[in-house]
């Protein structure tokens, strides 16, 4: 094929969508060069799923521009299906057909002759460790394994662009970990990745860009590491079990914190960003704490969320909204509202 | 990195309409093929589409039938059949309608549409999967009805020309079912959906009592709607009797079904989200 290799695997320019005054995207700009990996990171409702629906053509944009493998998502969009593979938030296998059925009807579908089929089944099964199951009707798999036959069945076109919407969200944590194993591997291998998710350890481990998307808008890009820093590096948190002791708390925590201190006053939970000051940071904390008389509980540093790089970003708590316009606040935003707050 | 890439491959993007016609009809059997394997190693699906137009049958035929007066010198069961078998065409869209609405929801329907396959062998291939499905119900209950009784009394061709008819106006129910499933996108709300039209369609017609003992109001309703239609004319070609009347308006509706809902089933699997 006369194609154009040397354009990024991705570009987006302005691209908006709303769905009838759901402003899902309200103008968002990103760049993925070839065989490298960006973590699209934002809250549910956020737009990641319509942007990632845009970008594999089922679902038109109302305004700007979206090239895929150097082709117009809009208006090429059947030459975007040959070089992009897809696999979504949910498993969309057909639980009745076995995992080797599943991949060898796939492969049809993109045209491959029988045989043909039949070989790339045996080689995703193999690669995405499913051969002992491959005879066994897929609604019989666990939850993490579905997922690997999905995102197998993603691959069998051998996409240059391969679209991973939140690829672990509901997975058990061993699972989560040999999906990252499995995500790692493909994009060493020079596919380019896009991966939408809500967890920033995730974006973190897997990608080499990310960029922030709250309310269908690009608010932040760079490197997990500069997204950090903007947080304030690693997040020292704890309990205060008398709640009225917890204004003195935020006070003698004051010489530790680099970050803004915030407290909750329902949970009592206090939260600082430390920078790099890691176990110092801990031990002056311990020593202010005992000091004022304050009593804590489960006093520890952690590495920043995806709630922390909000409050930081924003000033507000990650907000789920609903694609379909019904906004609801999920138990984490409401809490760090109330952080935010205080 | 710009639009000049466009012209270097609007070539291979443009197939042939013949190869695309080929590619259509090749994925449209994939698919088929797909969903008759999914029918049959699903229980409920089996037991939902074939067990129970059998039970429908045993039930009319030795509970009720003993209660229902037919005119004339025609044996209930000779009745009963047509009517039996046209309603278990249409009951048998009650699993397109879902299976739709189920793949839509898991994203099965996201990873195809994202395929560089014939947009439209989703469709077509449901369709193709479930008029077999629905023709070899239609034959599994032909049988049973003969190990009750009934009997064809017209010839073998009318015979054949009943099945056929059946499974045509089978696959219109078919293409209305698969735009509610589409459409409404939900399997529970998608059932309910099912038994609110395809119930009263169904009974209240000519296909199991005489329209006759039903009160004068029901009745304007039976006699003017297409399942009695086309029952009457299945019946016609079964056990004889006048059919021109019936023939034609059946004909006419089951075509204004497949112009309306047609374009109806494949606009909403366009917008399907």
């Amino acid at each position: 094929m006369t194609q154009d290799n040397s354009g990024p695997g991705i570009l987006v320019e302005g691209l908006t969508k709303s769905f009838g005054d759901v402003h899902a995207l309200r103008g968002i700009d990103l760049v993925v060069p070839r065989g490298t990996v960006l973590g699209v990171l934002g809250p549910n409702g956020a737009g990641k799923t319509t942007a990632v629906r845009i970008l594999t053509t089922l679902l038109l944009p109302d305004k700007g521009r979206a090239l895929v493998d150097g082709r117009d998502v809009v208006r090429q969009a059947a030459a975007v299906r040959r070089s992009i593979g897809l696999s979504g938030q949910s498993a969309a296998i057909q639980e009745e057909l076995t995992g080797r059925e599943n991949l060898e009807l796939i492969g049809r579908l993109f045209h491959l002759s029988r045989p043909e089929s039949r070989i790339r089944a045996a080689q995703l099964l193999e690669q995405f460790d499913l051969v002992d199951a491959a005879g066994r009707p897929a609604k019989t798999y666990s939850g993490g394994m579905q997922r690997r036959l999905d995102l197998a069945a993603s691959l069998v076109g051998r996409p240059q662009v391969l679209f991973l919407d939140e690829p672990t969200t509901g997975l058990d944590p061993r699972s989560r970990l040999a999906m990252w194993d499995i995500i790692r591997s493909l994009a060493e291998g020079g596919t380019t990745l896009l991966l939408t998710t809500q967890y920033l350890d995730e974006a973190d481990e897997l990608a080499d860009e990310i960029v922030v998307i709250d309310h269908g808008l690009v608010i932040a890009a760079g490197t997990a590491e500069e997204l950090k820093s903007r947080v304030g590096g690693d997040v020292l948190e704890f309990t205060v079990p008398d709640r009225n002791r917890l204004s003195d708390a935020v006070n003698a925590i004051a010489i530790v914190g680099e970050g803004e201190r915030h407290a909750d006053k329902e949970t009592g939970v206090v939260s600082v960003g430390v920078g790099g000051r890691g176990s110092d940071a801990l031990i002056d904390a311990v020593r202010a704490l005992d000091a004022g008389g304050v009593q804590t509980r489960g006093l520890a540093l952690r590495r920043p969320s995806l709630d922390d790089v909000f409050l930081a970003l924003t000033g507000h708590a990650a907000e789920e909204e609903e694609q379909n316009g019904k906004r609801r606040r999920g138990r984490r935003a409401k809490r760090d509202e109330t952080k935010a707050k205080s | 990195m710009t639009t000049a890439t466009a012209p270097t491959i609007s070539l291979p993007d443009e197939p042939s309409l013949l190869a695309r016609f080929r590619w259509a009809v090749s994925d449209t059997m994939v698919i088929a093929r797909r969903n008759l394997i999914v029918w049959i190693r699903v229980p409920a699906y089996l037991v939902f589409t074939v067990i129970q137009p059998v039970l429908f049958v045993v039930m009319f035929r030795y509970v009720f039938g003993g209660a229902i007066k037919i005119p004339g010198s025609i044996s209930y069961v000779d009745f009963l059949m047509p009517g039996i078998i046209g309603q278990t065409a249409a009951f048998a869209t009650f699993a397109t309608a879902i299976a739709l609405a189920q793949e839509l929801k898991k994203g099965v329907i996201d990873r195809l549409r994202s395929m560089p396959m014939a947009r439209s062998a989703v469709l077509t291939g449901r369709l193709v999967a479930d008029t077999g499905r629905m023709l070899v119900t239609i034959l599994i209950v032909v049988a049973v009805g003969y190990g009750v009784g009934f009997r064809f009394h017209n010839g073998a061709v009318p015979a054949i020309l009943m099945v056929v008819l059946a499974t045509v106006f089978g696959l219109a129910i078919c293409l209305i079912a698969a735009f509610t499933g589409l459409a409404i996108g939900d399997e529970e709300s998608v059932q309910a959906f099912g038994l609110i039209w395809l119930f009263p369609l169904t009974f209240l017609s000519s296909a199991f009592v005489p329209i006759q003992s039903m009160p004068g109001w029901l009745q304007a309703f039976a006699n003017n709607q297409p399942v009695t239609y086309v029952i009457n004319t299945m019946r016609a070609l079964a056990i004889g009797g006048p059919i021109e009347a019936d023939l034609w308006k059946s004909i006419a509706w089951l075509a204004g079904i497949f112009i309306v809902f047609g374009p109806l089933a494949v606009r909403a699997y366009k917008r399907a989200s």
